[in-house]
């Protein structure tokens, strides 16, 4: 029974951290349901193509050099390392040591050798991150919206990381130890180019105190991977998953090209066409709630908009380029990001305690997280989509709201009013007569 | 200077090669016509048939959709595309990286589907069938650097174009730091033009017009009107205007031909 008893724990533990991620994803899921529909499920085969490039390829990271040889050291290390975890939680489960080592043979030194050299840049990477964020004071990570709980979740990733990749050189480190002592269970097995520097912290140990140091740092190790892949829920780090989702449904069709507005359509249509018949879409007026005009909470958006929301890692390359952000206004893409997500949470919960009636809590994204001086903002320039590394689009919300604003609340700043009506009276955005369109013609 | 509309042509029975889609800024704005004119001149030069709608020409819709007003924006397009539509427009060219970007890609879904080219694609594409010929001529080794309108750079991917027209000049092509897809904007996409700015600290056209200046040109290249009035607000702000003047593409090359 005691044999088993390491067994029987590992397993409740790697059953309580897939329970806890399942339940996490299903949140996630139910909140970007939340959103309204949109197709993009059609050209499945550029899609691909997408996600091959941009997440799996990480196309647009590299783009910042420094910043984007770092981020693919730790995205390699991070994907190969896991290679290891099978053979960890294989381990775990059966009360194995290294269970792969007989079956890989050559293999196995090389595989267990890369991932020492992976683990080191890994933590080199890491280190220079958290200088960039906390020494070098790299200013997109010090702005506004960066201070409380995100420069909290930022630096607690990085020591995630060291804390991890250290446990794991350790742990090599006395397991070598072991395996030249012939320790019994210790068989010959890995290269280990990295930990072998650190095993003359650990010389001086007996052979138990060897083995409960190994053991120590082994369970360590896989407990701090489970936790970290649900801390991953409450943190801005759940674009290593949602990057390759968002990058397949990313918005494919020139930057230019707006969204258009369905229901504005259907009513402008109906206005034109004098034919139609009014009472076609209004038969029954309880039968459905009208469609608001643009978005002024997250389920105004759509779910493509609330996945962004989610896979926001809020690097700030967003908001570095952004043209007002530069020149001292409030807008910052990367906040529009992080607002949506935290009020999409925050619905999220409301609609959980009350049991899915939907019953507003009083609040809204528009006004209690997105001001309006934000919005008016923008140029529309496309700055920020151009320089997601995820292919995030803070634009399309901004858009939207601006709809909700004009369309519903008739809020526009008095300047954009003057302008609107000026192209509903005379067709162009001042006041000229169109008649006189053509009087260039005769001018020298 | 003698601009056919497409109603007259229509009632001939002729058919031009290409609708030139004037916009507001090219039709109404003193400093913008100066660019229409020099790129009707640049047609006239190549003998493209070409013609225009007049007054059956309204705003493309682009900043009312911009500043969030879908209902007029729906509006407009589907008046302009009954226009274009009934006249079986198929080509159609645009000064303005607005109108080309709403009719391009915002008017099919809406029923209005057409070729459309930015002016600086015509024009290298004349070049390229050599209908039209550029010589250096008063623009040789001049320093010129080219501001990307959005609307044309990031939102629609030419890039290549107008540099390809401003090498044809003989001239030097000096790039500013941010440059196409890094480019930054002037300060008047989004409908910013017809408003004032938010409360920050500095303009965007300062900011990119200080940007402008880093690299000592001769001359800043623009390839759209709303561009062309917040670079030369800038350099005006900068005092910098009788030495540093801003010119569309078209004015460029119809200069070097001294038409």
């Amino acid at each position: 029974m005691m044999k088993v008893l390491p067994n029987i724990l590992f397993l409740i533990f790697f059953l309580l951290a897939i329970r806890f991620f399942v339940r996490n994803v299903r949140k996630i899921a139910a909140n970007i349901h939340l959103g309204r529909p949109v197709n993009r499920f059609e050209n499945t085969n550029k899609r691909w193509a997408n996600m091959a490039r941009v997440a799996l390829g990480q196309s647009k990271m590299v783009k910042r050099p420094i910043a984007g040889i770092l981020h693919v050291i730790v995205y390699i290390g991070f994907v190969l390392i896991n290679i290891e975890l099978i053979e960890i939680i294989v381990d775990g489960l059966l009360g194995t040591h290294r269970i792969f080592a007989p079956y890989l043979g050559g293999l196995y030194n090389l595989l267990t050798g890369s991932f020492e050299i992976l683990a080191l840049l890994v933590l080199f990477a890491v280190v220079v991150f958290w200088l960039r964020r906390n020494a070098i004071r790299v200013d997109r990570f010090r702005k506004a919206e960066m201070k409380g709980w995100p420069k909290w979740d930022a630096d607690l990733i990085l020591y995630f990381e060291i804390l991890l990749m250290g446990l794991f050189l350790s742990m090599n480190a006395t397991d070598s130890l072991l395996q030249q002592q012939g320790a019994e269970s210790y068989m010959q097995a890995g290269y280990f180019p990295v930990s072998q520097y650190l095993t003359p912290l650990f010389s001086d140990f007996s052979l138990p105190t060897l083995i409960v140091l190994e053991r120590s740092f082994w369970w360590a190790h896989i407990i701090g991977i489970f936790i970290f892949l649900n801390y991953l829920y409450y943190s801005k780090h759940l674009h290593i998953l949602l990057a390759f989702p968002n990058t397949f449904f990313a918005n494919l069709r020139p930057k230019g090209a707006f969204a258009n507005n369905v229901t504005v359509t259907q009513e402008v249509q109906m206005m034109m066409n004098p034919e139609a018949d009014p009472n076609v879409s209004t038969s029954d007026p309880t039968e459905e709630e009208p469609d608001t005009f643009g978005a002024a909470d997250v389920t105004d958006l759509s779910w493509i908009q609330l996945m962004n929301a989610y896979t926001c890692t809020e690097c700030g390359r967003c908001t570095s380029v952004c043209p007002a952000n530069q020149t001292g206004k409030k807008l910052s893409p990367r906040k529009i990001m992080m607002d949506t997500r935290d009020r999409l949470t925050e619905v999220g919960i409301h609609l959980e305690n009350k049991e899915k009636k939907e019953v507003s809590d009083g609040k809204k994204l528009l006004d209690n997280y997105i001001t309006r001086e934000e919005l008016w903002a923008c140029t529309s320039c496309n700055a920020c989509t151009e320089a997601c590394p995820v292919d995030i689009d803070p634009l399309s919300i901004i858009m939207d709201m601006r709809q909700y604003l004009v369309m519903e609340e008739s809020a526009a700043p008095s300047d954009l009013n003057a302008m609107m009506s000026n192209i509903e009276n005379n067709g162009a955005p001042w006041p000229f007569n169109n008649q006189d369109r053509l009087l260039w013609a005769q001018e020298n | 200077m003698k601009v056919p509309t497409l109603a007259e042509m229509t009632a001939r029975g002729e058919k031009p090669e290409i609708l030139f889609w004037v916009g507001c800024a090219g039709s109404f704005d003193d400093r913008a016509k100066k660019i229409t004119k020099a790129f009707v001149k640049l047609l006239n030069k190549a003998k493209v048939s070409f013609a225009v709608l007049g007054t059956e020409e309204s705003c493309t819709g682009d900043p009312a959709k911009r500043a969030g007003n879908e209902f007029l924006y729906q509006m407009q397009a589907l008046g302009n595309i009954e226009v274009l539509n009934g006249y079986e427009v198929t080509k159609i060219v645009t000064t303005c990286p607005h109108c080309f970007n709403t009719i391009k890609n915002e008017y099919p879904e809406l029923g209005g589907s057409y070729q459309v080219m930015h002016h600086t694609q015509l024009l290298k594409r004349l070049v390229e069938e050599e209908r039209l010929q550029i010589e250096g001529g008063s623009f040789r080794g001049k320093r010129i650097t080219f501001h990307d309108p959005c609307y044309l750079g990031r939102a629609n991917g030419v890039y290549e174009a107008p540099r390809t027209l401003i090498s044809k000049l003989d001239a030097e092509l000096v790039e500013m730091r941010n440059c196409k897809s890094k480019g930054l904007c002037c300060g008047a996409g989004g409908a910013q033009m017809f408003k004032e700015p938010e409360q920050g600290i500095k303009d965007i056209n300062i900011e990119r017009t200080e940007q402008a200046l880093e690299v000592t040109p001769d001359i800043i290249a623009a390839a759209c009107p709303f561009c062309n009035t917040m670079m030369t607000d800038g350099v005006k702000n900068k005092e910098k205007e009788a030495v540093l003047p801003v010119k569309d593409i078209a004015e460029l090359i119809a200069e070097a031909e001294e038409l």
